[in-house]
C-alpha cells in the first residue's frame, strides 16, 4: 500500500534528523498530535527544537541555525502565522546568498488548512514569500512531490517555501495534469488544495461536454511554464484559469500574467475572495471549491 | 586594571577605528561617499577593549554579529580596512562585494556576519547561530535595537538554553535624536537579570570593561556599556560639540606616547583611503 503525504513528511522528518543530522525548528512540535501526525517522536538531543511562544524572534533563531548549515527544517503550524514568523527569513536568509555569498539554506514547512479557523489561521500564504527575491516555494500535494522537493532542497542552498496543506495530509495517490484532448474549452492551474477539486470540476463539467484539461503546479517559484502546458493552453477556446488556495491578488493573478503573456490567452484567477474570514461557516472565506469554480468556467464559455 | 602592555594595544585599535571614521566622514562631506553611512566614532572603546581582551587575553575567535554603526566592530575585531574603504565606495572587492555599504558588511575571516538593515534582528539570528554550532558569539546592538519585541523574546530564549553569547549594548543613549528616558522607564542590564541573564551597567572606560572578562562565554551575559556617539545617526555632521570624547581623553591621558601612536596610525590610514580612491 502506497503512504501517506503524512507518513511521507514523517518519513522524511526522520531521515532528515538521523541521517542527515539535520534540525527542526518549531513552536508545540512535541505536542498531543505532532503536529497532524507528520513528525516522529524525537525531541531536542535528536535535533527536533522547542522554540518559545515569541513568533517574530524565532524566525530569526533558525535564520541563525541555517547560517550554520544546520539546514533546519521550520515547522509554521498555520500558514497564516508566517505573518509574525516569516520575516527575517525572507529578509535575511533569503538576501544572504546574494548580499554576502553566505547561503542561508531555510525548508519552512507552512501547513494550510481551512473551515471554521478564522481571519489568521485559515488558507495558504504562500503569497507572503513570493515576492521576495532568493526563495523556492512548492506546494506538493502527493507523497512523490515531497520527496522530490525535500531532495532537492539537500541538493540546492536556497530557502525553500514549502506550502502544504492539511487536507492532502490522507492522499497517497500521485496527481497528473490531464491535458490528452487534442482541443480544450479551458485550461485550469491548479494549487495547492484546489487541485483536488479541479478533478471533480472536469469529472462534472465534461457531462456539460465542457472540455477541461487540468495543468498541476507544483512549483510557484520558479514558475516554469511546461511545453505541454503551453501547447494546450494556446489550442484551448477561451483561455486558462488559476486556482489557489492563497487570496487572489497573489501568487495567483502573477502566474496568470505569465500564462497570458507566453500564450496570447485570456487566463483569470480564482483564490480565497479579498475578505477577512471570520470563524462561522456563513462568514468564512473559502478557497475555490467545486461549484464556485463550475460556476466560473461555465460564466466564461457561455459569455464567449 | 589594565597592564601597560594591553592599554597601549587597546589604544592602537581605537585609534585605527578613529581615524578610519574621520576619513569616512570627510569624504562624505566630499560626497565622494554618496549612500547613507553609520559612523561609530566615540563608542570605538568599546570594540576596541572587547577584541584585545576576546582574541588576545582570553584566545577567543567569537561568532560576531553587529548592525549598523559596526565599522569599529569589524575594524577591531580584525577586518581588513582596505576591503571596508573599497566597500563604502561601492566596489565589487569590498567586503560585502559591494552590495553591503555602511550598514550591511560581514567577513568569513573574522567571522562577522552581515546584517539586514532591521534594527535588532542580529540578536535572534546571532542566538540562533550560536544555538546550532555552540560557538561562543558576541552580538553586539544599541539602546534602541534594545526595544525591538523580537529582541527581547530572542534573549529569553538564549537564556532558557544557556548559551555562551555576550551580548553588548552600546548605549549612546539615542534613537537617531530621541532619548531613551523618553522611550522607556527600564533598563537593558535589569531586564537581563530578570531573564536569569548577567546583567551590568558600565561605561565605555577599558578599565570598567575588562573587570567583567570573566563572565564572558561561560553563561549568556550581558554588558550596557553607556557610550557617546560623537557624530549624527546618519550622514556627516555634528549633533552637538560638547559630547564627552572618549578618545580624546584616552589620547591626552597617554602624554606623548599616544599622540605618536595617533599621529602614525592617521597617516597609515589616510595613505590607505588616498591609495583607493587614487584607483577611482
Amino acid at each position: 500500500m502506497e503512504k501517506t503525504v503524512r507518513e511521507t513528511i514523517k518519513e522524511t522528518i526522520r531521515i532528515h534528523l538521523k541521517r542527515n543530522k539535520g534540525q527542526v525548528y518549531g513552536q508545540c512540535l512535541t505536542a498531543v498530535g505532532w503536529v497532524g501526525g507528520t513528525l516522529p517522536k524525537l525531541y531536542e538531543k535528536d535535533g527536533m527544537i522547542e522554540l518559545p511562544m515569541a513568533d517574530v524572534s524565532n524566525g530569526g533563531i533558525v535564520v541563525g541555525a541555517g547560517l550554520m548549515k544546520k539546514r533546519p527544517i521550520y515547522v509554521i503550524r498555520y500558514q497564516g502565522f508566517n505573518w509574525y514568523n516569516c520575516p527575517m527569513i525572507i529578509n535575511y536568509a533569503c538576501k544572504s546568498k546574494e548580499l554576502w555569498k553566505i547561503p542561508c539554506p531555510i525548508f519552512v514547512r507552512g501547513i494550510g488548512m481551512e473551515g471554521g479557523v478564522g481571519p489568521v489561521a485559515g488558507s495558504s500564504h504562500h503569497s507572503l514569500y513570493y515576492r521576495m527575491p532568493g526563495v523556492k516555494i512548492a506546494s506538493p500535494m502527493t507523497p512523490r512531490e515531497y520527496i522530490s522537493v525535500y531532495k532537492q532542497f539537500m541538493k540546492n542552498d536556497d530557502v525553500y517555501y514549502v506550502s502544504e496543506h492539511r487536507k492532502s495530509y490522507d492522499n497517497s495517490s500521485e496527481l497528473k495534469d490531464s491535458l490528452n484532448h487534442k482541443k480544450f474549452d479551458i485550461i485550469i492551474f491548479a494549487i495547492s488544495i484546489t487541485r483536488f477539486e479541479s478533478f471533480k470540476v472536469k469529472e462534472i463539467l465534461n457531462k456539460k461536454k465542457i472540455k477541461v484539461g487540468i495543468a498541476n503546479i507544483v512549483w510557484l517559484k520558479p514558475f516554469k511554464i511546461k511545453k505541454k502546458w503551453l501547447d494546450a493552453l494556446k489550442k484551448s477556446r477561451f483561455g486558462g484559469i488559476v486556482l489557489d488556495d492563497d487570496y487572489v491578488n497573489g501568487v495567483s493573478k502573477s502566474i496568470a500574467n505569465d500564462l497570458n503573456l507566453k500564450s496570447g490567452k485570456t487566463i483569470c484567477a480564482m483564490g480565497l475572495r479579498d475578505k477577512t474570514a471570520g470563524f462561522h461557516k456563513t462568514v468564512d472565506n473559502l478557497p475555490p471549491d467545486v461549484k464556485r469554480i463550475c460556476k466560473q468556467i461555465e460564466t466564461i464559455v457561455n459569455k464567449k | 586594571m589594565i597592564n601597560k602592555k594591553l592599554k597601549i594595544n587597546i589604544f592602537k585599535r581605537a585609534s585605527l577605528c578613529r581615524h578610519f571614521e574621520e576619513n569616512v566622514y570627510k569624504y562624505v562631506q566630499k560626497k565622494i561617499i554618496k549612500f547613507p553611512i553609520y559612523l561609530s566614532a566615540g563608542q570605538e572603546f568599546i570594540h576596541a577593549t572587547l577584541s584585545e581582551i576576546i582574541r588576545n587575553i582570553l584566545k577567543i575567535k567569537p561568532l560576531i554579529f553587529a548592525q549598523h554603526r559596526c565599522h569599529s566592530t569589524y575594524l577591531s575585531f580584525g577586518g581588513s580596512a582596505e576591503d571596508l574603504i573599497k566597500e563604502l565606495l561601492g566596489k565589487k572587492d569590498g567586503c560585502a562585494y559591494g552590495m553591503g555599504g555602511s550598514a550591511s558588511i560581514h567577513s568569513p575571516k573574522i567571522k562577522m556576519y552581515g546584517h539586514d538593515g532591521h534594527m535588532g534582528t542580529q540578536v535572534p539570528v546571532g542566538i540562533g547561530a550560536c544555538f546550532a554550532s555552540k560557538k561562543p558569539t558576541i552580538i553586539f546592538f544599541g539602546d534602541a535595537a534594545a526595544e525591538e519585541d523580537y529582541v527581547i523574546g530572542a534573549l529569553g530564549w538564549a537564556s532558557t538554553k544557556k548559551l555562551p553569547i555576550l551580548f553588548i549594548i552600546e548605549d549612546n543613549n539615542l534613537s537617531i535624536l530621541t532619548k531613551k528616558k523618553i522611550r522607556r522607564n527600564w533598563d537593558m542590564h535589569m531586564l537581563a537579570r530578570s531573564f536569569k541573564m548577567n546583567g551590568f551597567n558600565i561605561s565605555d572606560n577599558p578599565n570598567e570593561i575588562i573587570k567583567y572578562k570573566t563572565y564572558f562565554f561561560k553563561r549568556p551575559t550581558l554588558l550596557n556599556i553607556n557610550t557617546n556617539r560623537l557624530y549624527w545617526h546618519s550622514g556627516a555632521g555634528k549633533d552637538s560639540d560638547k559630547i564627552f570624547d572618549r578618545y580624546k581623553f584616552e589620547l591626552k591621558k597617554m602624554g606623548i606616547e599616544g599622540k605618536n601612536i595617533d599621529l602614525k596610525i592617521k597617516n597609515k590610514i589616510d595613505a590607505l583611503w588616498k591609495k583607493q580612491l587614487g584607483k577611482q
